[in-house]
């Protein structure tokens, strides 16, 4: 059951993957099958039920691309 | 649902022109939430001079004034002294605080001038490609010292938050980090402190933020934070300097 | 209102102060340490604030920061000074921020003298900093006039959202004469809504900002700063003419120069020789007008500075090749000698009569 939410503003992402180390359940990846207005292959969740909502990859995110929620 | 994280209003909706991965952005979202935290982003000027930050008068919700380069704190000396009940703050790089606009930050500390200063230490020139700043680490290469800066060219790398702690008006010198998510939100309790001293009428502020500059590194975003973890860290000691209580 | 005795400088500061100004910014410097030290003693009494800069370049940064935030602001120093303050007032310019500039030239170059001297001509009327902006220069030959500018000064910039600058040389600075401080007309100056002082939640951001990476964005920028400075050659040139009915010769000179040149004309005068004066208050804008009207009986023109000649240039091309121009000038400190300006223009008019 997931405790948390994560929503990308996939178009303004630069795909520097500073939110993938910093996951500490590590579901965030790049999702190289889009590629956003930038030219960039933004960062995406796989296994959302996983994430615990804790923040970590919003408050890191250089760009403000990240919006996270929790139950 | 409670938000955890969103976009901070104290942003405007442009997007920022940095380079991918580069911390700037962090700082620039702690900058914001601070002024928004402490209800005082609408009597708020910013101040913003040449480098990487030159174009930040567009990113922040409040009123804002371009300096020239290192002249910052004396802009913001200007603003402060017409009217008190602003909240000024300067946004400085360490090309344009530590090098050309060194006589400015130490004044500004010395008079004690009630205003704060975030001040971005990544070790390099970002705007104009990658040159040597005065916080450049020994055997660092730049394209400037592309051999690696050296002692006995160059001298050792200048030591900010050390060199003003050593003045009375520096109410508050803090060095902080934002290379890790525990990192940056103590980074955002120190620029805090800084404002709340502004606030309270103490005197000058200052927090010097170990940052990365992915770019001229030449470091993906991701190894540039450990870079800065293994390089800047071991020379560059995060801690409080100078707190309030420890001024008087 | 009474006259009152008051040597330049101080009565500069003094007509500053009746004229608006609420901050000072400012560096010591000779010869005009005088200004800075009435300010800092008689600003605060008058609800403004005076803070001694580290440095010139701080002083006008600060200066550019106080205008930004709404103050009434000026700053002044002396001729090395000035060249610290350009690139400063590059920025004061290019950003429309209305200032003050007081200059009190001394000799150069580099650290030159301390002695007065004309020698600045080119760095306030060229723009010492970069790009195409201009800025009213007022060059007064008296101290009354002198304050009559100070008074005004701040009216102009805030009317023009730009640097003035006020030039006086150490002359003026120094001496003692009577003065009368006295209001200067009003003008409809525009409300300050573009100055950073919080957006109280009531606006949009107001941003102080001279850099405009888009090339377009910058040529208009530009475009819309050439149609202020047409405003301010229609509306701010000033110039003297003085015996200009029907002149042999006409002498060109300004500020304390033109007082030597009056005698000059005096002398001339006892021998029946009429000899002209064009003597320009604002050296930007230029009187071109008054060159283009100088009689058909003037043989020629004859340019008088305390320089090695700067002011001539913009003198040639007013007279666009009309008439033949002398010159005569000293520098570093040196005064022209009336006797030495006497035979320069009996030279010009082809011998003794």
């Amino acid at each position: 059951m997931a405790k948390g939410k994560v929503t990308f503003n996939t178009d303004i992402c630069k795909g520097c993957e500073l939110c993938i180390d910093v996951c500490p359940v590590n579901i965030i990846v790049m999702d190289e099958s889009m590629i956003n207005v930038k030219g960039f292959h933004p960062a995406t969740v796989i296994e959302m039920e996983k994430c615990i909502g804790c923040g970590n990859c919003a408050i890191t995110c250089p760009d403000s691309v990240i919006k996270v929620e929790r139950f | 649902m409670t938000i955890v994280y969103d976009k901070s209003k104290g942003l405007t909706d442009a997007e920022l022109h940095f380079c991918p991965g580069c911390t700037h952005g962090t700082v620039h979202k702690l900058v914001a939430e601070v002024l928004i935290e402490l209800d005082v982003l609408d009597r708020s000027v910013g101040v913003v001079p040449v480098g990487c930050s030159a174009l930040s008068y567009d990113y922040f919700n409040c009123d804002m004034q371009q300096a020239s380069h290192g002249r910052a704190p004396a802009v913001a000396t200007g603003i402060k002294r017409v009217n008190p009940e602003l909240v000024v703050w300067t946004y400085q790089g360490d090309g344009d605080l530590a090098s050309i606009g060194a006589a400015e930050i130490v004044h500004v500390a010395h008079r004690g001038e009630k205003i704060t200063t975030i001040f971005i230490n990544n070790a390099i020139y970002g705007m104009t490609g990658g040159q040597m700043a005065p916080t450049t680490l020994i055997g660092q290469k730049t394209t400037t010292s592309q051999d690696g800066r050296t002692v006995e060219h160059s001298g050792r790398p200048l030591k900010v938050a050390e060199m003003l702690a050593t003045i009375d008006g520096a109410k508050f010198v803090e060095r902080v980090s934002v290379d890790s998510p525990a990192n940056i939100r103590k980074t955002k309790k120190a620029i805090k402190k800084a404002f709340e001293l502004q606030l309270s009428g103490e005197g000058f502020g200052i927090v010097e933020i170990l940052s990365t500059c992915p770019t001229n590194w030449a470091l993906t975003p991701r190894d540039s934070i450990k870079w800065l973890r293994d390089n800047m860290m071991p020379y560059y000691p995060l801690g409080n300097l100078r707190s309030p209580e420890e001024a008087k | 209102m009474s006259k009152v005795l008051m040597k330049g400088n101080e009565a500069i500061a003094e007509a500053a102060i009746r004229g608006g100004c609420k901050f000072f910014f400012g560096y010591p410097i000779t010869p005009q340490n005088e200004l800075p030290e009435y300010m800092s003693r008689e600003l605060p009494k008058n609800g403004g604030v005076f803070l001694q800069a580290e440095s010139e370049v701080a002083a006008i940064n600060m200066v550019y920061g106080a205008a930004g935030a709404g103050g009434r602001v000026m700053t002044s120093s002396s001729s090395p000074g000035i060249a610290l303050k350009q690139e400063g007032i590059s920025y004061i310019a290019g950003a429309n921020l209305p200032a003050v500039i007081v200059n009190i030239v001394r000799g150069g170059p580099g650290l030159g003298g301390i002695q007065p001297a004309q020698s600045d001509y080119n760095q306030v009327t060229r723009g010492g900093g970069d790009g195409d902006y201009k800025m009213p220069v007022f060059v007064p030959a008296n101290l009354q006039e002198m304050v009559d500018i100070m008074m005004e000064a701040f009216d102009i910039a805030d009317y023009y959202r730009n640097p003035v600058m006020v030039v006086g040389d150490g002359m003026i600075g120094q001496m003692m004469e009577p003065i009368e401080f006295k209001k200067p007309v009003p003008r409809e100056l525009p409300v300050k809504d573009w100055i950073t002082n919080g957006t109280k939640g009531e606006r949009n951001p107001n941003i102080i900002n001279s850099l405009f990476l888009e090339a377009s964005d910058l040529e208009n920028h530009n475009l819309a700063a050439q149609e202020k400075y047409a405003d301010m050659v229609k509306n701010e040139t000033r110039v003297e003419n003085y015996n200009m009915e029907k002149p042999e010769l006409v002498l060109t000179a300004y500020g304390t120069t033109s007082r030597i040149c009056k005698n000059v004309i005096a002398e001339f005068k006892k021998e029946g020789i009429e000899i002209g004066l064009i003597r320009p208050i604002t050296v930007w804008p230029f009187p071109h007008k008054a060159f283009e009207d100088i009689p058909e009986s003037a043989k020629g023109i004859l340019v008088v500075e305390m320089s090695q000649g700067q002011m001539i240039d913009d003198v040639k091309i007013a007279n666009n090749g009309r008439l033949p121009i002398g010159f005569h000038g000293r520098s570093g400190g040196m005064i022209p000698d009336p006797q030495d300006i006497i035979l320069k223009v009996k030279e010009m008019l082809g011998g003794v009569k």
